[in-house]
């Protein structure tokens, strides 16, 4: 045990100090917040520029009266020749458009807009609007309706949605942030149990090539090298975890701070702003963020999140290990990392269509079962809301097909560190695993 | 120290060792000899407890052999390496603990090494920074660095200078009046006679011979002699005519001849001199020993046959 201990503590030291650690330890929150600030400016940059100056040339008289201005359109109305127009759109700056309406425009409902550069999308759905409401107008008045009463029904609807757990209190429930949350769990444990476990293979392909193994398995047990490795490197990543949750918290919350600051937002327009989206948030209860935390049980998505990725990387870091002892070059070990894999990939791109869509459904739940591929599928669910005793279920077979995968890894590893520049094949492997030991 | 009692140890296609058994006194060094593939290293693999053996037995002083006694053992493999990145220092005190000893203890014992073998300015080096030759040293270090009962070395001056290859000769030979019981694998046999007692041959997964250096030399002694002499004025001494010996060389050199002879079974070296000292001044009787590394090619290349024949 003390060995494991030694083992541990050395896999764990020599990553931890290396530079590429620190380097994506810290680069990885950077990036992450560089992409915030970017969204941000991007987002705004776009509203500034959004603004667009619509020439309307009317060949029905009547239409153009009814066209507004809003903030995002200023309408002009144009008494130059056509022609004039064209030429003096191709001079003008990003954004003016040129709307041609022709006279029995009621009656064919086709408009023509040429733009100076790429025709905005925005432009576009706002000027449709405003036409679809000046059609919509004519035609009520056509039918006789008074138009103001027309307008004065009130159509909104509000779906509150709730669910009802298994104590029957209802929560409300919020689907899209469970699949948002659903799918970056998946990203994460899928690239993370992808990283650590080459990692060991790696770290073992070390050991081999360069013949330190056969003088640390004269001290160590094989198995006990092997779990230490694992273990050492799992706690690498748990502590990589933890230092980019933290890092990513406290970066967010200064970028935040520093972004209101740039953009000259006073503290009270701040609050008159948030007190415009407390207004927003009582007629529209999606966008209320404390309800909807509060429908998430973080605890418990965090509980699972260790669980099962703990239990997926020892599941996995198992067979790495395995092929790591039988290959002698990294390239050599592609077409055995492929198939222990694949179960794992093949999760991955089930989660973003079937399982997000349906989890609670038979491929879901088998999925979430099965030890190679429930690390991901449980995952994925469990924001969704999965009964505790199939969470326990679940996690108790990952923990026995854990036992299980290192236990033939073990084997497998035994034999293959101390088997040098000989290609090994399937058959093999077998024939290692059969070694009487 | 080491009983090795009918070991037998079988991968799928081939057997690595038939029917083997060792004794390895306390306090000696024991040459294990035997061509490439022969099943030294699984022997010594089984010894160190990395492989373990279908059947047979090992008793480790007096015990059997288990676990806590790889604490006692030093090895150092023929494949050996050492992590690259980790300097020298990190890793030597990594090795020492895993073979049980306490850090400080560790600490103060490597230093000691270092400044024997003047390396102590490697302490912060990494391992790819150095050459073949003094990455073997560290090796060396290493192995012993626990102060084992048992040491076992698996061609230990392979990519040693001459002269770093005496300095870790001379260690190994101070190791052993120190108590340690050593063995020593290897090809190179001019260094099995000077530096082993006993020897064990093992060729095609067999011991084909064991015993003392010297009674196995003693045993391949074939009355075999040089003698060079000076014959006297005048008379030529036609050496063919005695039917005593079979010539094996014979040099004129100025007046001087020098022939190496091997005398018949049933006659001594008394007898030749008999005969020759009337006739011939002798300025030099040698007796012709076989060397280990005459005896080793004799008698793998002699199992070979053998095993053709069958």
């Amino acid at each position: 045990m003390n060995k494991i201990f030694l083992v541990v503590n050395r896999e764990y030291l020599s990553r931890v100090k290396k530079r590429s650690f620190l380097l994506t330890t810290f680069l990885v929150p950077l990036l992450f917040i560089g992409m915030y600030i970017g969204v941000f400016y991007l987002t705004k940059e776009s509203f500034e520029n959004s603004h667009a100056i619509v020439h309307v040339v009317d060949n029905s008289a009547s239409i153009s009266k009814s066209l507004t201005n809003n903030k995002n359109l200023t309408f002009t109305i144009s008494s130059n020749e056509l022609q004039n127009e064209l030429d003096s759109l191709k001079d003008k700056t990003k954004n003016t458009n040129l709307l041609i309406i022709p006279e029995d425009f009621l009656q064919s409902r086709r408009v023509e807009l040429l733009s100076s550069g790429k025709p905005n999308i925005n432009t576009q759905s706002e000027i449709k609007s405003q036409l679809k409401e000046i059609i919509r107008t004519y035609e009520y008045s056509r039918m006789g309706l008074n138009i103001d009463s027309v307008k004065s029904v009130d159509d909104k609807v509000n779906i509150s949605s709730k669910e009802i757990s298994d104590t029957g209190d209802s929560k409300e429930s919020h689907t899209e942030v469970a699949m948002g949350i659903a799918m970056s769990l998946s990203v994460l444990v899928y690239l993370s149990l992808f990283l650590y476990g080459a990692q060991v293979m790696r770290g073992i392909i070390e050991e081999k090539t360069s013949r330190v193994v056969e003088i640390i398995i004269s001290s160590v047990k094989p198995f006990q090298l092997m779990m230490g490795k694992i273990l050492g490197i799992g706690l690498v990543g748990l502590t990589q975890f933890l230092l980019w949750i933290i890092l990513t918290a406290a970066l967010t919350s200064l970028a935040t701070a520093l972004i209101f600051n740039v953009s000259g937002t006073t503290p009270e327009e701040i609050s008159a702003l948030t007190g415009a989206n407390s207004q927003l948030s009582n007629d529209n209860p999606a966008f209320d963020i404390i309800s909807v935390f509060n429908s998430i049980n973080i605890t418990e998505l965090l509980v699972c999140f260790f669980i099962f990725f703990i239990g997926g990387y020892f599941l996995y870091s198992g067979l790495f290990a395995a092929v790591g002892s039988a290959v002698d070059s990294e390239t050599e070990a592609t077409q055995f990392t492929m198939p222990i894999t694949m179960p794992l990939l093949l999760t991955y791109v089930l989660s973003f269509g079937v399982l997000i869509n349906d989890p609670h459904g038979t491929i879901a739940t088998w999925l979430s079962f099965i030890p190679f591929t429930s690390p991901i599928a449980m995952l994925v669910r469990v924001p969704f809301g999965v009964p505790t005793w199939q969470i326990i279920v679940s996690a108790l077979l990952l923990f026995g097909g854990f036992l299980i995968t290192t236990w033939v890894a073990a084997r497998i590893y035994k034999v293959g560190i101390l088997i040098y520049g000989k290609k090994a094949s399937i058959k093999e492997i077998i024939k290692w695993f059969r070694y009487k030991q | 120290m080491l009983k090795i009692h009918n070991i037998n140890k079988q991968y799928s296609t081939h057997r690595a060792l038939d029917d083997v058994s060792l004794t390895i006194h306390k306090g000696s060094i024991y040459g294990l000899l035997g061509p490439n593939g022969a099943g030294k290293t699984t022997l010594i693999r089984i010894i160190n407890q990395i492989n373990a053996p279908d059947s047979g037995e090992i008793i480790f002083d007096g015990e059997k052999l288990q676990p806590k006694h790889i604490e006692r053992i030093g090895y150092l493999p023929e494949e050996r390496g050492l992590y690259k990145k980790m300097k020298i220092g990190e890793q030597m005190l990594y090795l020492a603990q895993l073979k049980g000893i306490k850090k400080a203890e560790a600490s103060r014992r490597i230093k000691e090494w270092f400044e024997k073998l003047e390396i102590q300015s490697w302490w912060d080096k990494k391992v790819e920074d150095l050459s073949k030759g003094m990455q073997q040293k560290v090796q060396f270090v290493a192995t012993v660095i626990h102060k084992p009962d048992l040491i076992i070395l698996d061609e230990p001056f392979s990519g040693f200078d001459p002269v770093n290859a005496q300095i870790i000769q001379n260690e190994i030979l101070e190791l052993n009046k120190q108590g340690a019981t050593i063995i020593y694998s290897t090809h190179r046999m001019e260094s099995v006679e000077t530096l082993c007692d006993e020897i064990a041959l093992i060729n095609r997964s067999k011991k084909i011979l064991e015993g003392s250096v010297e009674n196995i030399k003693e045993s391949y002694r074939n009355q075999t002699y040089k003698i060079s002499y000076s014959e006297t004025e005048g008379t030529e001494f036609p050496l063919e005519e005695l039917a005593l010996f079979e010539i094996i060389e014979h040099i004129n050199r100025d007046n001087q001849t020098e022939a190496t002879i091997k005398i018949n079974n049933d006659k001594t070296l008394n007898d030749i001199l008999l005969q020759l000292i009337p006739k011939v001044k002798i300025n030099e009787v040698l007796e012709i020993i076989p060397s280990m590394h005459d005896i080793f090619i004799e008698k793998v290349t002699r199992s070979k046959n053998q095993y053709t024949i069958k």
